[in-house]
């Protein structure tokens, strides 16, 4: 099969262009991360033209959805490059990169905000945590949260410097829900209500976005369960045993 | 004192950045991609520590024998002994960080690994390597919130500044802007295995370029161990690299086997009754090799994960088995997987003392770069600890240091020129690999090794190298002296011309740059008279 793929470029010296390229395989498994690692390892690369052109600017790291370094948009959809294979993507494929952070270089966007958001709902545990068999599940989930910023890039009301911070650090924040001891999650939940709850409009657009295929909604609504309606996620003297379960 | 600056935000760089931050001092955490995209993301099965939480009476002292045994003696057994008795003190930390490890009623639940026999591998599911990283991130962003940690984000260290073999501090790429700025201080190398010399061919990520090793080489800073490469038994070719599959499918029961006169052969436990399919890596990936090679055997090698039940699927393995159906279109709890070993972990690096200490003053290594703990061949499990204490212990050092003042050099635009010096070309990148992957195999030979060096120096009469391709394929040659130097059979090395262990080589193969690449055998130190005793 020979693919064309279209690839929305930028540098500083030449601005906005589309460039396409042509790759051909006959395998079922290669992704567009393959596509693009063979086109950037030619000595002379051609477009589609015949033209010379420079190699094509992306991030990449572990090739097997576990870093989120490749995020792009796949044919109008966030996705990692490595988890998009092309004979899913149909013939002719298109590239851009992630809209909602500037662009570096063709592909790569600077996703900096996300980190700063991070330590703007204080990402962090000032005393020890305190968590047991019961919580471990859902810290489990929340850990394995890649930043990858998909799931701010289908989100409506994610602006990067805007007070909602978006799922990218709503997901991460469940563990710290889980895992605090209940008599400190007061702070977290006002920074929380603050840059997430009242931000979120519900649309619910990142949910089945997230190439680690968290379950956004479990999050959100255990989060929510702790922050705005002080359900405490473990059994604590005076208040009714609550279990993860109840929501399953 | 300067801040001290750590090249490598994975788990040894992040690990040292939290120790230094814990005790009071500053330091510059410098990567070219956020901590999320380190290759410890992708550890998979768990990390060792002799918690005894399963009524088997384990000690540290057994894990201590265990990782010398696993290594064939070839570690310094004071570093070791650090490792293992501290072990059950870094799962305590890393809980009261919050890593969600496998719990049940009454406590950390531990797993069986590969070279030892009771159950000492702390894990979560088969995402080990990921929730621990995202509990030191975490943990990590408190310091720097406080401003004890600085962290340089997609910035590539290009070379570090030295004064009369004094180590002055780095030069450092904002791959962002193009801008080269210096940062003054000690320096601790956390910059991941040499994966980069091995393109497509390991299991790691394609991030760890090796270069920086390659530079440090080239500016005399001395390797050790290089001919020892691990070589994971069970991984499978997906497009552009090797993907694992944890050795917890074994540790749960997995079986290798292989067809022999039309029989399935679990060749593992046939051979090795004690332990079976959990002898260490080396042992398996050779006979992996020997059975494919027999006439009665047809190939390939299948990993055999019918046997494991439903809730271990469920509760251990749920992530890998999701895995393995995305990759491979194959379910693995209804029929085998075909196995074949991979590239997963170099052991030989940087040579640093018990201290962390290169043989370069002011400059530590810690991590997968770094050669320690791991002898002639990794434990599973010994890796993540290795990378969390190798981290703690190099900044203890660090912090050691007097205090100083270097000037900092005003920062600059690279030039197009300056930048060709550190380009490397996937041409020149696969060329390597190919010279490296016929000598330094599972199986070698004197006259492979011998071929791999003629071919080495051949690359290096071309007139068109940059800096960066030289300096990559000199450690790449170092790589096969080494081998070529160590005329026995040990660990991960195998010679079939020479395939017993020596005692004579029962020391550490030491590569440095002089007017040539120079190698030597160093003594390994005697174990001091500490927990032994008091065990």
């Amino acid at each position: 099969m020979k693919y064309r793929i279209d690839i929305e470029r930028y540098s500083p010296e030449k601005k906005s262009y589309i460039e396409s390229f042509y790759y051909e395989t006959d395998s079922e498994t290669e992704t567009v991360a393959n596509a693009l690692a063979f086109l950037n390892a030619k000595s002379n690369l051609k477009n589609a033209d015949g033209q010379d052109a420079e190699p094509i600017g992306w991030e990449c790291g572990c090739m097997q959805k576990k870093c989120g370094a490749c995020a792009m948009v796949v044919n109008g959809r966030p996705a990692l490059a490595c988890d998009s294979r092309l004979s899913r993507c149909g013939k002719v494929i298109r590239l851009s990169p992630l809209k909602k952070f500037p662009v570096v270089r063709d592909l790569i966007v600077d996703r900096s905000v996300m980190f700063e958001n991070l330590k703007t709902i204080k990402l962090y545990f000032e005393d020890n945590a305190d968590f047991g068999e019961e919580t471990a599940g859902i810290a489990y989930e929340a850990s394995r949260c890649l930043q990858c910023g998909c799931c701010l890039e289908v989100c409506p009301n994610f602006i990067a410097g805007g007070t909602f911070t978006g799922m990218a650090s709503a997901v991460p924040v469940t563990r710290l829900f889980a895992e605090l001891p209940a008599e400190k999650i007061k702070e977290l939940s006002k920074l929380y209500n603050k840059h997430i709850f009242e931000g979120c409009g519900k649309s619910l657009a990142c949910r089945n976005i997230c190439p680690a295929k968290i379950d956004i909604e479990k999050m959100l609504v255990n989060s929510n369960a702790a922050a705005v309606w002080k359900r405490v996620f473990r059994h604590q003297e005076g208040v009714k045993k609550w279990k993860n379960q109840d929501l399953k | 004192m300067n801040k001290i600056n750590i090249a490598g935000a994975g788990l040894a760089g992040l690990s040292a950045a939290i120790s230094i931050a814990e005790a009071g001092f500053s330091c510059n955490l410098i990567s070219l991609q956020p901590s999320e995209r380190a290759q410890s993301v992708l550890a998979e099965g768990g990390i060792n520590a002799a918690l005894n939480t399963m009524g088997e009476g384990d000690t540290p002292e057994e894990h201590f024998q265990d990782t010398m045994k696993g290594g064939a003696f070839l570690a310094d057994p004071n570093a070791v002994e650090g490792l293992a008795y501290t072990a059950p003190e870094i799962i305590e930390k890393l809980l009261t960080i919050g890593t969600p490890f496998q719990m049940d009623g009454k406590g950390v639940v531990l797993r069986n690994f590969g070279g030892q026999k009771k159950k000492r591998t702390v894990y979560a599911k088969s995402s080990t390597g990921k929730v621990i990283m995202t509990a030191l991130i975490d943990e990590g962003r408190k310091y720097e919130s406080s401003g004890r940690i600085t962290r340089y984000p997609h910035h590539q260290v290009l070379e570090i500044l030295s004064e009369d073999r004094i180590c002055r501090g780095l030069k450092i790429l904002d791959t962002y802007t193009d801008e080269v700025q210096y940062l003054s201080g000690p320096v601790i190398i956390a910059c991941g295995g040499l994966n980069g010399f091995f393109p497509e061919f390991t299991t790691g990520t394609v991030a760890n370029t090796g270069d920086l090793a390659a530079e440090l080489f080239s500016e005399g800073v001395e390797f050790a161990n290089l001919e020892f490469i691990q070589y994971h038994p069970t991984t499978v070719a997906i497009p552009g690299k090797r993907m694992l599959i944890s050795e917890a499918a074994r540790g749960e029961g997995g079986r290798l086997f292989i067809e022999r006169s039309g029989k399935k052969w679990y060749f593992m436990e046939e051979l090795y009754p004690e332990l079976g399919n959990l002898m260490p890596r080396d042992v398996i990936s050779r006979e992996m090799t020997r059975v494919l090679a027999r006439d009665d055997c047809e190939g390939p090698v299948c990993l055999d994960m019918t046997g494991i039940s439903k809730k271990t699927w469920e509760k251990k393995l749920s992530d890998l088995r999701e895995e393995i159906r995305e990759y491979l279109s194959i379910d693995p709890a209804k029929e085998p997987v075909s196995v074949y070993p991979g590239i997963h972990f170099f052991m030989g690096g940087i040579r640093v003392d018990e201290g962390h200490k290169t043989s370069m003053e002011n400059l530590f290594a810690a991590g997968e770069c770094a050669c320690q703990y791991h002898g002639a061949n990794r434990l599973g499990g010994n890796s993540m600890l290795g990378a969390i204490y190798g981290g703690r212990i190099a900044a203890q050092s660090a912090m050691k240091l007097e205090h100083e003042n270097y000037e900092e050099k005003t920062s600059y635009h690279i030039s197009a020129e300056e930048k060709q010096d550190f380009y490397v070309s996937p041409k020149s990148a696969a060329e390597l690999k190919g010279i490296l992957a016929d000598s330094l195999g599972i199986i070698r030979n004197g006259d492979d090794l011998n071929k791999g060096i003629e071919r080495i120096d051949n690359l290096l009469k071309d007139n068109n190298l940059t800096a960066m391709e030289k300096k990559r394929i000199l450690l790449g040659k170092a790589m096969i002296l080494s081998a070529l130097a160590r005329e026995e059979s040990r660990g991960a090395h195998f010679r079939e011309d020479y395939p017993e262990a020596d005692e004579a080589y029962r020391k550490t193969t030491v590569s440095r740059m002089g007017d040539g690449i120079e190698i030597y055998f160093r003594d390994i130190p005697e174990r001091r008279e500490s927990h032994e005793i008091q065990n």
